[in-house]
């Protein structure tokens, strides 16, 4: 009786944990879904590595909760995202858009693949360029060859 | 010769980006709102609720925004220097008291001193968010125009007001 009640207890902070999710919840689900979607592609700012949909920080509760306001008032995705972007930048968003000081960040990995490519070829063309030199055999080397080839294999043979 | 260059290259290339990466600080977000004018309030003051303040209280002249909260753990490290700023009486300091509790805010400030010139106070953290406000304490340099020019994230160490704060604050002022 006292363990299962000890159980009760050990899992009393996973049910308000639990609770806490569906915290934001209301009675539209329509919206709800559109408050996720809008806030998955937010971050955070308070626990960086987080959207604002998967975070509990006391901030995050807020923003989502302006999010959920902003959409009542009818405003569209793109207007409530230049609303947050006006207030904490281009950092908020987990899909940055393609600007000047964006497009390293963007480019980087193809302007990296097509450099390590080109390396990749560079280094092939080289190197059958220098075992090319070394393949091509003296007449008396040719002579050797053909004589090892074509003597009775003595050795090998049961 | 050329075979031992490329790899040295390539590691000073390294170790230059992870140096300036360690230097970073990440939790430092650049604010969109440096050099445009602050966001409009009005808020109650924390000390007599029956009355507002608003920035354009302050036009002609340039005041700090401190924002600030008595369950943040930074802040208390931070006011001490607030409350040395308070006394050398050489710029208006504004706390914006965020999502906090009135009582325990008043204790704080009766605890810890009031560097304050006013308090006003932001119970749902609607006005700190228009300031982008993501951690306390933050700390904004408002110049006569009401333009943000500075924003610090996090406490204000002594170096960063002898070394950045006052002196814009003077440039600003003179």
């Amino acid at each position: 009786m006292i363990r299962a009640l000890t159980m009760l207890v050990l899992l009393l902070p996973l049910v308000a944990a639990a609770a806490d999710t569906a915290l934001p919840v209301e009675d539209d689900p329509v919206l709800e879904k559109r408050v996720t979607a809008l806030t998955a592609e937010l971050r955070c700012l308070v626990c960086q590595n987080q959207s604002l949909a998967d975070s509990h920080a006391d901030l995050a509760i807020d923003l989502k909760n302006q999010v959920r306001a902003m959409m009542k008032e009818g405003r569209s995705d793109a207007e409530i995202k230049a609303f947050m972007t006006d207030r904490y930048g281009d950092f908020v968003l987990y899909r940055p858009p393609v600007k000047a000081t964006t497009w390293l960040l963007w480019a980087g990995p193809f302007v990296l693949f097509a450099v390590a490519l080109a390396a990749l070829f560079a280094y092939i063309r080289r190197r059958r360029a220098a075992t090319g030199e070394t393949a091509a055999l003296t007449a008396e080397q040719q002579g050797r060859a053909r004589a090892l080839l074509d003597a009775p294999d003595s050795a090998d043979s049961p | 010769m050329t075979r031992y260059l490329i790899p040295l290259a390539i590691f000073a290339v390294l170790v230059a980006f992870l140096s300036i990466g360690l230097n970073l600080k990440p939790r430092d977000v650049p604010s969109p709102l440096i050099d445009k004018p602050a966001p409009a309030f009005t808020l109650n003051q924390l000390h007599e609720p029956a009355k507002q303040m608003s920035p354009a209280d302050l036009k002609g002249k340039v005041w700090l925004l401190n924002v600030w909260g008595s369950w943040c753990v930074s802040c208390r490290q931070e006011h001490p220097l607030l409350v040395e700023l308070g006394k050398a009486n050489v710029v208006p300091l504004v706390g914006l008291n965020w999502k906090d509790n009135r009582e325990a805010a008043l204790k704080w400030l009766g605890d810890l001193g009031d560097p304050y010139t006013v308090s006003v106070v932001d119970p749902d953290g609607k006005v700190a968010i228009d300031y982008g406000v993501y951690g306390a304490p933050e700390t904004y340099v408002i110049d006569r125009d009401g333009v943000i020019r500075y924003k610090q994230i996090g406490p204000i160490s002594p170096e960063d007001l002898t070394r950045t704060i006052l002196p814009l604050v003077k440039k600003l002022q003179g």
